[in-house]
């Protein structure tokens, strides 16, 4: 185990693969940083600090510093896909989803299905994405419902170093268009990360902490929100089970409805606004496989049904928070 | 419209406000009380004044991320820039949209946009409803070096062909997208306004560090365009002056490239070399334009700083005008 923050574990996942498997690409803006200035190639090493180096080591070739223009990075990685690379492309902010959509749904996530199986598609999409920093509405969303929502893609959202390694790198070995999402937030969250070779298959989410009280779902920056509600109710007395997602496609129906048929009560916390949402998604699995268990009605922690704020007390009052999670703990607890 | 001494006095204020906004910002950042990404146009007022000086409220502009300047010289008004920026609940966008996203539609501003090759279509809509309406006027399009390699701003520049709107695309070529070169990421040997002649319009080309140039050349390109031509593009050769945003080390500089841009590509030093060449201003009344507003901007920070925080409820509101 080595000790490192989650943009390390990527820097160092995308390397490792790099140099284990010479058909691994990445491309993305300012990835390499600095490419024709006097300063040069890496003198700024990527944006988020997840790229630094590779250029150095592996060449323009397959380290490729893109002009702004998110639609061709996406397409790009379509056909390198389809050409029997594995890139592995960064959209530098995920509300950038926006300007290259139709590549990533009507082109990567439809090939193999359209083509009626002949092809495999291992194309990987990182993007920062959430709020939190007071980034405002074009730099802070969290795209993953919408992209949950589209076949052909997984989606992978990583909370810890460890996983961030694991998940990458199954990612990249895999051979299905994934998005990739990084909470911005958690770029420097430190933890243990195993050395050599870690993969964490998908579909298989985490228990945080364990308890028989209540179910909170969450995933990504969520995650430490729940378990910061939890640990507060503890000293009440009511114990929560803490699921983090890990994937939401494909998701680990298991180990919500078992968790459920324990407790009884659902709380999903989720940053993404609520309607049609990984929240709502989450409450049609648990009324239609887990109505019986059921004690309460399931309570949905979600951003509202508007854009992301930039006033620093706007956006607190957008994200989920603690409090907000007890509340909603509370509620499922003292329902009769 | 001769640069007569009002115009010129008018025309080195508004560059002066846009410079001391952003010098006055880049300390206040430091702070820690202003929250978000924060890009500075200091070193390319020239452009913004150049082209907005010869723009009325009916004409429409649409900037970029690093929109302060293209505000500012649009006419959007100083303390409530500074009280958005600042994130407050009077701020110009009632502190929902920011740094990135300030707008004043009277003023003819479309808004800031985080979105970076977002602005180019939208600029084409607002030429087309210029046309419909039939009043010689024209719609920007602020575009940096970077932008001008999105899908967007080609698709635009065609459109705007196409329908003879009278759209302008404004690209200034400060060298940097983020911190990548003109020169590695533009593939027409860094030429953005040959580019833009390739999609079917007339170009120009000036030097963005020099007012007077930006202003005549504008004058001409306006001309044009306002008789009903169609669409054209003008290329600014410009400089920033700070980071790409607030906090950017920077690395990607050459030894003494700043304090070489800031010595001979400044627009403000040029400005107060020709205007008193021109003879028809003196450096006192550029003192006193100094002072005025140096006192401005400090007004407007002491408001933002005083002014209150937006209400938490007040994230429901504006989403819709009724649901
Ligand atoms: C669609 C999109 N892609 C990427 C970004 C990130 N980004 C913000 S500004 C910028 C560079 C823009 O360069 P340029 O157009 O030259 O404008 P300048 O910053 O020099 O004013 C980039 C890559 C963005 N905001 N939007
Ligand atoms: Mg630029």
């Amino acid at each position: 185990m080595t000790e490192m923050m989650l943009r390390e574990a990527i820097a160092q996942t995308l390397h490792d693969e790099m140099l284990r498997d010479s058909n691994v690409v990445v491309l993305g803006e300012d990835i390499v940083g600095g490419m024709g200035t006097e300063g040069g190639p890496e003198s700024t090493g990527g944006i988020w600090g997840t790229s630094g180096g590779l250029f150095d080591k592996f060449g323009p070739n397959r380290v490729i510093d893109t002009p702004i223009s998110e639609s061709a990075i996406v397409g790009a990685a379509a056909g390198l896909a389809l050409s029997g690379k594995r890139p592995v492309a960064e959209i530098m902010f995920a509300d950038f989803v926006g300007v290259c959509l139709d590549q990533l749904w009507n082109q990567l996530a439809k090939f193999r299905y359209m083509f009626g199986g002949k092809t495999t598609c291992p194309a990987v999409i990182r993007m920062s994405y959430g709020a939190g920093l007071n980034a405002a509405a074009q730099h802070s969303q969290s795209v993953y419902s919408l992209l949950t929502a589209l076949p052909g893609l997984k989606v992978v959202m990583p909370t810890t170093p460890a996983d961030a390694k694991g998940l990458l790198t199954t990612a990249i070995r895999g051979s299905d268009p994934v998005i990739f999402m990084e909470h911005k937030a958690l770029y420097a969250v430190r933890g243990e990360v195993p050395e050599g070779e870690y993969m964490i298959p998908f579909g298989q989410a985490r228990q945080v902490r364990a308890g028989r009280d209540v179910t909170i779902v969450a995933c990504g920056l969520m995650v430490s929100v729940a378990e910061a509600a939890a640990a507060g109710l503890e000293a009440e007395g009511i114990g929560c089970n803490v699921i983090d997602l890990r994937t939401t496609s494909p998701i680990d129906e298991d180990a919500i409805l078992d968790s459920l048929e324990i407790t009884g009560r659902l709380v999903v916390v989720d940053e993404s606004p609520p309607r049609c949402s990984l929240a709502t998604d989450i409450a049609g699995l648990a009324s239609q496989h887990a109505f019986s268990s059921l004690k309460a009605p399931i309570q949905l922690v979600t951003a509202p049904h508007t854009p992301v704020p930039f006033a620093r007390e706007l956006e607190r009052e957008y994200l989920p928070s603690a409090d907000k999670v007890q509340a909603a703990v509370r509620a499922v607890m003292a329902y009769k | 419209m001769q640069l007569d001494r009002e115009r010129l006095l008018r025309a080195y204020k508004n560059m002066k406000i846009i410079r001391m906004f952003e010098e006055r910002l880049h300390e206040e950042i430091k702070t820690g009380e202003i929250a978000g990404f924060t890009h500075l146009y200091a070193g390319q007022e020239a452009v913004a004044v150049g082209v907005c000086e010869l723009l009325d409220d009916e004409d429409k502009i649409v900037s970029t991320h690093r929109g302060h300047g293209h505000c500012l010289a649009k006419g959007c008004d100083v303390i409530g820039m500074m009280k958005e920026i600042y994130g407050r609940a009077d701020g110009l966008c009632k502190g929902k949209g920011g740094s990135m996203h300030i707008a004043d539609i009277e003023k003819g501003m479309l808004g800031a946009n985080g979105i970076v090759g977002a602005g180019a279509p939208i600029a084409v809509g607002a030429a087309m409803s210029a046309k419909l309406d039939g009043r010689g006027k024209v719609s920007i399009a602020f575009s940096g070096d970077g932008a001008c390699n999105q899908g967007t701003t080609f698709e635009a520049m065609n459109m705007a062909v196409v329908t003879k709107v009278p759209a302008i695309f404004v690209f200034e070529n400060n060298k940097y997208s983020e911190n990548t070169g003109v020169d590695y990421a533009v593939g027409t040997a860094s030429d953005i306004a040959g580019r833009a002649e390739g999609f079917g319009m007339k170009v120009w080309r000036a030097n963005g560090s020099d007012f007077f140039d930006v202003y005549n050349t504008m004058l001409d390109l306006l001309d044009y365009v306002r008789a009903g031509h169609g669409p054209a593009a003008i290329e600014f050769d410009t400089e920033r002056f700070f980071g790409h945003f607030e906090g950017d080390p920077q690395k990607y500089r050459g030894d003494g490239e700043l304090a070489r841009i800031r010595d001979q590509r400044d627009p403000l030093k040029q400005f107060r070399l020709k205007a008193v060449e021109l003879d028809k201003i003196d450096l006192s009344d550029l003192d006193k334009i100094d002072e005025d507003v140096a006192a401005l901007i400090e007004a407007a920070v002491t408001q933002a700083r005083a002014a209150d925080a937006p209400s938490p409820e007040d994230v429901l509101t504006d989403v819709y005008v009724s649901y």
